[in-house]
């Protein structure tokens, strides 16, 4: 039966991750994300979950990923100095292929900065905060609905790809309270499952632009899990260039190659815009009233809604470019994605930043009259 | 009998220190590594302890325990 | 068993040896009397997955023929946690270093045993970083010689066993390598325990440690830690002039209480009638 609840963000998030089964959280008190902890903490022995408040980020991205190897869902919610913290275990994460789903709600930075204020000052952060070459996955919601359903697309995308996956929101989208419906059929990713043939089994021998199945210890693999630069089987081989080549450009890959399967974007009336809005999570908000605004006047305006800031979804972004002869990028921030819509457009459109910090969201006014000077 | 695996051996001596019948001496002999390994040279006072098994680092010892 | 090889090979990935250890490096003394100790229990090897962070001890679990875990430098407690709260079934050990657990991890060292959280954790202690050439280490003794301590050490080291036994740990107990018959019967009681178990095994370096501290050859340092064992009741008789430099083994803790995934697992089942969820992520939904 589909349930209509009238909800915060941060709690559409938890419920999101109940309905994908999640069944452990590890977690540290963090503004503005905080209640995603206390929800998990008052959701989980509901449902037969294990919640554990850790004594830092550092340990709560670890405890997700041990988690993840005992078999099961697992995610913590932080904000963007505990993104800061947990970066190496993240990169472990990576190179170890681990599916954890990590919810970061951002505030004002840098530093401790605002903590209850609103910013997307993690857009980078989440793309190069680790060291190393790896390319996340990441998904901005822009509402509640939003939340919940990006929720439950992150652990889908962690399981498909066996890789952490990040959902960007931020403290607008986690603490206003707006209508969620829960669907009834929500299409959930089980993990693969290696079949067990006896020393058979190579927990690392992929496709170049794949994974492979991903066994729970205790299942009898006997495998080994290590952030050093492995082969096949798991084994440290550091030394190899052609195994640090073969392995990272593998991970690579695996999301690059699959980007179309991954991006999602939303376009409104793009087709015959002069100008087009390229947002990504809470900015969307004010979007629709500018563009209305404006094409009451008679200017062709669309918008290009980014669900995955990450893998950036460059053709979407190459084929507006072509027809659009400008493009706005409100961000909150001081420009962070308007340079990967830039390099996307490869100079085909005028690409022009409304950046905003201080942590108010932009105003449709705002948007609007960037659109006249456009136009002026 | 004693065994001592010599592909594992690395020389360190713990065997020869750790023996409470002092067993062990060090050989003239040299593995593929070049290691000087040790070997039983007063096996007849081994008492199968086994100290010297848990001990050495490398795995690299066997005792053969009494057939009952 | 395969004949006429050490009865702990065959808990090895034999492909992967002889392992990269030192000559003389305490590490594999550890890793048989572990086995030893497991011997004695009732565990299954099967259901054993080792947890390590970084560092010369932090190799074992590579080494180990059952799911292991070599994880980030300092944080491999709160790796554990997860994998053991996750499925309280397995039997989860952590190998670590002084500088892995005492120093980059202190603060998952005093949490995981303030949880009393069943870990069974062997903290191999060379008083120095071995794995980056011999730098010191949070244990180092105040005057021993590292590569960062030129002129000697002029730190206070921690006493890990006291440490570990104050934030709340069940089990605690400290051997060296030269006593391997006493650390194999430890690991075996920390496995047993229901809780936090922390067994620090004060090991030899003779690469760097001995170098730096006139102790070039193992032998001189197997001896030099044997020497200066003192037992914990016969040290409790003596005065502190006469415990300088003294090595104090024996039990430090045995207090067995209310466990961490004990009290999840309660929690659960206080306010679910499903059972304790494990591998949710293979789990279909209706």
């Amino acid at each position: 039966m589909v349930e209509e609840r009238f909800v915060q963000g941060n709690e559409a998030c938890a419920l999101g991750a109940i309905a994908a089964n999640c069944r452990f959280f590890a977690g540290y008190p963090i503004t503005p994300s905080t209640e995603i902890a206390e929800q998990m903490s008052i959701l989980l022995p509901k449902y037969g979950g294990s919640f554990v408040q850790m004594e830092d980020e550092i340990a709560s991205a670890g405890a997700i990923i041990g988690a993840s190897w005992s078999g099961m869902k697992a995610m913590t919610a932080t904000s963007g100095p505990g993104i800061s913290l947990m970066q190496e275990n993240i990169g472990y994460g990576f190179i170890t292929e681990t599916s954890i789903v990590i919810i970061n709600v951002q505030r004002g930075s840098p530093s401790t900065g605002q903590p209850t204020m609103s910013a997307q000052a993690d857009m980078m952060q989440v793309r190069w905060g680790s060291h190393g070459d790896y390319e996340p996955i990441a998904l901005a919601p822009s509402s509640v609905q939003e939340f919940f359903d990006f929720t439950i697309k992150a652990f889908n995308l962690a399981e498909e790809y066996r890789v952490p996956v990040t959902v960007l929101a931020d403290e607008v989208v986690g603490h206003m309270r707006e209508k969620l419906i829960i669907p009834d059929d929500i299409e959930i990713v089980t993990r693969k499952r290696p079949e067990k043939v006896d020393g058979q089994y190579m927990p690392y021998d992929a496709p170049e632009d794949g994974t492979t199945p991903m066994p729970a210890f205790g299942d009898g693999f006997n495998i080994h899990v290590t952030g050093l630069t492995h082969d096949e089987r798991g084994y440290p081989d550091t030394n190899d260039p052609d195994t640090h080549t073969k392995l990272v450009e593998r991970l690579c890959n695996k999301v690059l190659m699959h980007r179309k399967d991954i991006c999602s974007v939303k376009k409104e009336n793009c087709d015959d815009a002069d100008i087009v809005i390229v947002s990504c999570g809470s900015p969307y908000r004010s979007v629709g009233a500018a563009m209305k605004k404006a094409m009451e006047e008679g200017i062709k305006v669309g918008s290009l809604k980014i669900d995955t800031p990450w893998p950036f979804p460059e053709e979407e972004i190459a084929e507006i470019a072509k027809t659009a002869s400008d493009i706005i990028v409100p961000e909150m921030n001081l420009g962070q994605m308007v340079h990967e819509v830039e390099r996307a457009a490869h100079g085909e459109a005028n690409v022009h930043l409304i950046g905003k910090i201080g942590g108010i969201l932009h105003k449709p006014d705002e948007i609007y009259e960037k659109i006249k000077e456009i136009k002026g | 009998m004693i065994i001592i695996d010599s592909k594992l051996c690395k020389g360190c001596d713990i065997c020869i220190a750790t023996c409470p019948k002092n067993v062990y001496s060090k050989s003239d002999k040299v593995n593929t590594k070049n290691v000087y390994l040790p070997f039983p040279e007063r096996e007849e006072a081994c008492t199968k302890c086994g100290l010297c098994e848990l001990s050495c680092p490398d795995q690299a010892i066997y005792v053969e325990k009494e057939v009952k | 068993m395969v004949e006429n090889e050490s009865p702990y090979k065959k808990y090895l990935r034999e492909e992967r040896l002889p392992h990269i250890f030192c000559p003389g490096c305490g590490n594999g003394t550890v890793m048989s009397t572990f086995f030893k100790g497991l011997e004695g229990t009732d565990i299954d090897f099967e259901n054993v997955a080792i947890v390590s962070g970084i560092g010369c001890s932090s190799r074992i679990p590579g080494y180990a023929k059952c799911d292991s875990l070599h994880t980030t430098h300092g944080r491999a407690l709160s790796f554990a946690t997860g994998l053991k709260v996750g499925n309280p079934d397995l039997d989860v050990v952590v190998f670590t270093g002084d500088g892995d657990a005492a120093s980059i991890g202190g603060n998952h060292l005093i949490h995981a045993a303030r949880r009393n959280i069943n870990l069974t954790v062997i903290c191999i202690n060379n008083n120095i970083y071995g794995m980056t050439g011999g730098q010191i280490s949070p244990t180092s003794p105040k005057g021993s010689f590292g590569t960062t301590a030129p002129y000697g050490s002029r730190d206070m080291p921690f006493n890990l066993a006291e440490l570990v036994s104050a934030a709340g740990a069940s089990y605690v107990a400290r051997w060296t390598t030269t006593h391997p018959i006493q650390l194999s019967k430890a690991i075996q009681k920390g496995l047993e325990n229901e809780g936090f178990s922390f067994i620090e095994v004060v090991s030899q370096c003779p690469t760097y440690f001995g170098r730096k501290n006139k102790m070039k050859t193992p032998l001189s340092m197997f001896q030099y830690i044997k020497e200066n064992s003192v037992n914990k009741r016969r040290a409790e008789k003596m005065d502190e002039s006469e415990l300088e430099g003294k090595i104090i083994v024996g039990e430090f803790a045995n207090n067995p209480h209310a466990e961490l995934t004990a009290n999840i697992k309660a929690l659960a089942e206080e306010n679910s009638d499903k059972p304790l969820a494990i591998k949710s992520a293979f789990e279909e939904l209706d």
